[in-house]
């Protein structure tokens, strides 16, 4: 397969982006050598270097579980220095210089043997209190004013619905910065797990068991505060499936009048916008293979500036009458698919496929065309092999290129 | 087997005193025990958690399953009495109790095997809900064992007909109850946990 | 391999002779015999899942290579995984277990022969059967743990994972087995005066890691059975539409998986427990305390299940629990450590190999062990859990630990099993390179995990900036290749033209010692009696007890008849769980057949010559 994977550079404020200093061997080995000091937790200065660094915190959920990693971590090295040191020694001063060496016949020291029994379980419960109470501290769930987000894996994607504001987007998760945010975790098909490094430690994406009438199931949260303004990558932790390599994702934390403007522009982006938190009916919406969409093309393009790139506009009445609509959704057009990620403000999002790639014109008409031949066993079609239970698009190049055109527009 | 630890054990002397067999079998059991606590676990863990019906509640015969369970309780009586006219050297009764015990092992199997086919009828099959799937998994695997069982006291019987199992080598039918008996009381955990208190 | 027995002849007298043929290796029930055989199918294995290895280090050199595909790296990793554990760590140890053990307690053989060789059998077969899965191209592929529901017919159709539930099926068969014959054989078949508190360290490790197999592998065997209803027959244990909850899946499985760990690791503390003593000169320091930690390891090791599941969401109180649990497992284990460095202080310390691969586990383990620290914090754990740290970390603990041991034991026992030594040169090399190549492939490893690596990707992004980790990793994996190359080679060399051994070539202090070196097939003459913990190396002990142990016997000891039911019957069982991948329940049913023949079979078969 060809894939190459380019990354956004330095996307908004520049925060994704590798630093360029490292590229060398020679300073890559110099880097993994200073490593161990970094580990102690000098690393939380330099964030760029690793962007999905575990030892990095950026919100108060990650601030705890780093300080709790620095505490345990110099534990250890004090029990490694021990054990090591004592080993060295008997090594050395030990070693037999003749065979008729008969040494001492010790069968054991009461009191020794209680020491090192009682030196490291005191050790143990220094680590242990505070871990139980970094535990609890942890699984609470945070004010009543917090933003919550229903997450929903899927392979090999993610898909995100935001309640309170009715928005629904696809592996770019947007985030008001010093909001607290609950996930609520959820996955349609494999267990999947949701982990943001900076933002924190991971959680499993479970599928749901199915439970009787009124009671109610079972979901698993991450609570969290960003504190931090910037762009933040994460991945799938629970082996998925075939690409469980390339489900990624971005979290986005902005100000919280650039999330406003953000959700604000999820609406407006394309025609008439519908109400805030007003649910697509999806029964009616849902196309099925083959199936002429209900055709709104009308009042639709009327809605759109007149001034646009025929381009997009061409994309835009493809799009909305080909097969892509049953799964795929746009906000305020017909276009009301659920079963892919959500496409509304597509060109505004840095990545492609579920944050493996550029999200630019070229890659876009290759994922459009060979979805497959990028990202093994995804649902998509392509253009011309069916994907999931869904036929081939059947699209033509010209086609494909308008229908990039009109995605990229999407801002 | 059961020739072969005869055999060790006519060599001799052990740590313990008791015959390897012995040591060997229970250790086995010790390793079943773990296996049923898995399947009868899981019953619990999945009770009251079905999506659709039926529950327990509404299929199960209380009055029934006492009756067979009480038959398999008194297969266990048959066995003690076969073990012991075994040891006697009576071949006679020896056989009749060993029959015995297959008969009421095949009551138990004919009563639960018709609750089955009730239950089937109610809707309760191994796909239908969570405890369909528990219940047949662990039942069913309790069955596969006294089915297991009845085939061994054949055996016994057969050789204890062509006089291969002389009092001297009453352990062989000793090991073969106590297999018996695992299997009848693992059946009474069942009967407990599943059936009467629901 | 026949050569055992012709070698054996030169000690013997000609009536004594053993036959030789390979029909005599394939009824064999001589546990020396079935041991070399668990060692040389597991060696094989061994660099069967090695070559795995390989191919994913090649893969994850470079960020975002493709020259395998997901598919077949999945598979690879899995079966890497699988293989491993199942087919190597484990039938390695009961290797050690089925030479040593016996001769450390002054058995003739183990309690019971023939299901010795079947648990052999069943072994083979099903690793045969689990590794057939590359040839029709449908080898496991949801990896070793094998989570629901992702192993559900919707999300891995075919056979790939019936070949690895079934397989595993087949392999818990044997361990119970073996679990079965080996408790008995130690409590029951000890020389007079072998007082369980007498007992050498290897020979008490293997009666927990006994105990540990049959009470986890039925666990799994459950486990497996759901996992097989819910693919063949719709149950829906693990079906989330049906209410079943994948979580479940999870449960059972570490709750077979920790005790596992146990299985993996306790047989090399049982391994450098003897080893460091011998070469030390000084008897174990601490024996009760050691023999009580490792008691202590198997039993808490049931309650620690959880730690391997604290992202998934169990709430506060569990994870509280089970962060308890596994720091308080940490004491015992540290305890041993501690109790290994005092057994060399002020010892006259040789660096043999064994000697060498002992201290470099207490060196090694270590550090596997205080990672294991880090992460058995629970929030910790959150952000290390299913990364490369945690890939770094268990391979300190089970290459660094058990295969290190079992390395150790094999140097150490070797001139026991072929009165040659192996060669000692080659051994430092095997032990340099073993230390450089393990360390090189598996330390860069923490931070690539550290550094955002998740596991279990067949690639991974540029972006991460972890290529330096992974280069090293790869490098040292190589390195570490080689050195199971030269382990080959050394066996290979030394097995026809080592250098000749005595019976005691390392002064140890244990009964299997006492014997002739490669022993008899009937090991001891007569049972000697035991008056201590280290019965050669106390005056008057030691003459008392090879006078008895080094004559020859005025009438051949009678041994166990050999038996060809073994291999039949793990044959129809093999074929049996084979036949379940149809899910007809018919041909199943009627596959019992042969098992049902076969059982009685040997029943009626006697185990030993007419008239005994």
């Amino acid at each position: 397969m060809r894939l190459t994977m380019k990354r956004p550079q330095g996307n908004r404020d520049g925060s994704a982006g590798v630093g360029p200093g490292v590229r060398t061997l020679g300073a890559r080995l110099v880097a993994f050598l200073v490593a161990p000091l970094l580990m102690g937790g000098l690393m939380a200065g330099c964030a760029d270097e690793y962007p999905q660094s575990s030892i990095s915190p950026h919100t108060d959920f990650a601030e705890i579980i780093h300080s709790l990693y620095v505490s345990i971590f110099w534990w250890s090295m004090l029990i490694l220095a021990v054990v090591w040191l004592l080993l060295a020694w008997v090594i050395v001063k030990y070693r037999r210089k003749s065979e008729d060496e008969k040494p001492r016949q010790i069968r054991g020291h009461l009191g020794l043997e209680i020491g090192w029994t009682i030196g490291p379980a005191l050790i143990v419960i220094a680590i242990a209190i505070p871990t139980v109470q970094a535990v609890f501290a942890t699984q609470q769930p945070v004010s009543e004013d917090a933003l919550e987000v229903e997450v929903v894996g899927h392979q090999f994607w993610w898909e995100f619905h935001y309640p309170e504001q009715g928005v629904t987007t696809a592996n770019e998760l947007w985030l008001p910065v010093d909001r607290p945010v609950n996930l609520r975790l959820e996955s349609n098909d494999v267990i999947h797990s949701f982990w943001v490094p900076k933002l924190g430690g991971k959680r499993d994406v479970n599928p749901v068991p199915a439970v009787r009438e009124g009671q109610d199931p079972k979901y698993n949260w991450l609570y969290f505060t960003p504190q931090e303004t910037g762009v933040f990558m994460g991945q799938c932790a629970e082996f998925c499936g075939q690409s469980h390599a390339l489900m990624a994702m971005r979290v986005v934390v902005e100000s919280e009048e650039g999330f406003q403007d953000w959700v604000d522009r999820w609406f407006a982006s394309e025609g008439a916008a519908l109400p805030a938190g007003a649910e697509p009916d999806a029964e009616t919406e849902l196309q099925m293979p083959g199936e002429e969409p209900d055709v709104q093309e009308d009042e639709e393009l009327q809605a759109v500036d007149q001034d646009e790139d025929p381009m997009v506009t061409l994309g835009r009445e493809t799009f909305l009458n080909s097969t892509c609509v049953a799964c795929h959704g746009v906000e305020g057009t017909s276009a009301q698919g659920v079963i892919g990620p959500n496409l509304t403000l597509f060109g505004a999002r840095s990545t492609l496929g579920a944050g493996i790639m550029e999200n630019n014109r070229e890659n876009l008409v290759r994922w459009i065309i060979d979805p497959q031949g990028i990202k093994a066993a995804v649902a998509m079609p392509g253009t011309e092999y069916p994907g999931g239970n869904w036929p081939a698009t059947g699209l033509s190049d010209g086609e494909v290129e308008a229908v990039a055109a009109y995605l990229l527009s999407l801002k | 087997m059961a020739q072969a630890a005869a055999a060790v054990d006519d060599h001799g002397h052990t740590t313990t005193g008791i015959s390897n067999f012995k040591v060997g079998f229970w250790t086995f059991i010790a390793s079943e025990c773990l296996f049923f606590g898995t399947l009868i676990s899981t019953y619990m863990v999945y009770k009251g958690r079905a999506v659709v019906g039926p529950y327990p509640a509404e299929i199960f015969d209380v009055l029934i399953t006492t009756i067979s369970t009480t038959v398999l309780l008194f297969s266990s009586l048959a066995m003690v009495l076969a073990l012991h006219a075994v040891q006697l050297g009576k071949k006679k009764h020896a056989i009749m109790w060993l029959l015995a015990v297959i008969a009421m092992g095949g009551i138990f199997l004919g009563m639960e095997f018709n609750s089955y086919l009730k239950y089937i009828d109610y809707g309760l099959t191994l796909g239908s809900s969570t405890f369909g799937s528990s219940y047949y998994v662990l039942t069913g695997t309790h069955k596969v064992h006294v089915v297991l069982g009845m085939v061994w006291m054949a055996v016994l019987i057969w050789l204890i007909a062509r006089n291969r199992i002389p009092p001297a080598k009453a352990e062989q039918v000793e090991i073969a109850g106590l297999y018996w008996h695992f299997v009848d009381i693992i059946w009474i955990v069942i009967f407990t946990l599943v059936y009467l208190i629901q | 391999m026949s050569s055992v027995g012709t070698q054996t002849v030169e000690q013997q007298h000609t009536s004594h002779e053993e036959d030789t043929g390979l029909w005599s290796w394939i009824t064999t029930v001589d546990h020396k015999r079935i041991a070399i055989m668990y060692f040389v199918t597991a060696t094989f294995f061994f660099f069967v899942a090695g070559a795995k290895a390989l191919a994913i280090r090649v893969q994850l050199m470079f960020p975002e290579q493709e020259l395998i595909t997901p598919e077949v790296y999945n598979q690879f990793f899995t079966m890497h995984g699988t293989t491993m554990i199942f087919l190597v760590a484990m039938p390695m140890a009961v290797a050690f277990f089925n030479y040593v053990v016996p001769l450390q307690i002054g058995a003739r053989d183990v309690a019971f022969p023939r299901l010795n060789a079947l648990s052999y059998w069943v072994f083979l077969f099903g690793g045969l059967y689990l590794n057939s899965s590359f040839i029709v191209g449908a080898a496991p592929h949801a990896s070793w743990v094998g989570y629901a529901t992702l192993t559900m017919p919707e999300f891995s159709p075919g056979q790939n994972t019936n070949f690895w539930l079934i397989g595993l099926s087949i392999l818990g068969i044997a361990s119970i087995a073996g679990g079965v014959n080996f408790i008995t054989t130690i409590i029951n078949m000890r020389a007079p005066g072998m007082k369980l508190m007498r007992m050498p360290l290897f020979t008490w490790m293997t009666f927990v890691t006994s105990f540990l197999l049959i009470t986890a592998i039925p666990v799994i065997g459950v486990a497996l059975i759901y996992l097989g209803f819910d693919r063949l027959f719709g149950t829906v244990f693990f079906q989330p539409a049906g209410g079943g909850d994948p979580v479940l899946w999870q449960h059972l499985f570490w709750i077979f998986g920790h005790p596992e760990v146990y299985i993996l690791i306790l047989p090399a503390f049982g391994v450098i427990s003897d080893v460091i003593p011998t070469f030390s000169k000084k008897p174990l320091f601490g024996y009760p305390i050691v023999v009580y930690a490792g008691l202590l390891i198997g039993f808490i090791g049931w309650g620690v299940w959880s730690h391997h599941m604290f992202t998934v969401g169990l709430g506060p109180i569990a994870d509280s629990f089970f962060v308890a649990a596994t720091m308080i497992i940490a004491i015992p284990t540290g305890v041993k450590i501690f109790n290994w460095i005092a057994t060399m202080w002020g010892g006259s310390l040789k660096f043999t190999t064994a000697m060498l691969f002992s201290v470099g586990l207490v060196a090694v383990f270590t550090v596997g062990g205080l990672s294991g620290i880090m992460h058995a914090s629970a929030p910790v754990n959150l952000q290390q859990h299913d990364t490369y740290f945690v890939v770094a970390h268990f391979h300190y603990v089970i290459v660094g630990g058990a295969m290190m041991g079992l390395w150790a034991g094999l140097y150490y026992w070797f001139p026991k099993v072929r009165g040659r030594y192996l060669s000692e040169t080659l051994g430092k090399w095997h032990f340099w390179t073993t230390m450089i190549g393990f360390n090189l492939t598996f330390f860069p490893m923490h931070f690539a995990g550290i550094f955002g690596m998740p596991r279990r990707i067949y690639t991974y992004s540029a972006e991460l900036n972890v290529d330096i980790y992974n280069q090293l990793a790869t490098i040292g994996a190589f390195i570490f290749a080689l050195s199971a190359v030269i382990m080959a080679w050394n066996l290979v060399k030394s097995w026809r033209g080592g250098e000749k051994a005595p019976a005691n070539p390392w002064g140890a202090p244990h009964l299997e010692w006492s014997i002739p070196s490669p022993p008899h097939h009937y090991n001891f003459p007569a049972i000697p009696t035991v008056q201590s913990r280290e019965p050669l190396w106390n005056d008057g002990e030691r003459e008392a007890i090879l006078a008895v142990t080094m004559e020859e016997p005025e009438t051949e000891p009678v041994m166990p008849n050999p038996s060809y039911w073994p291999i039949l019957l793990a044959a129809s069982i093999t074929l049996i769980w084979a036949l379940v991948m149809t899910g007809i329940w018919w041909v199943i049913a009627l596959a019992i057949l042969p098992v049902i023949y076969c059982v009685f079979k040997w029943g009626m078969e006697p185990a030993f010559p007419e008239g005994h």
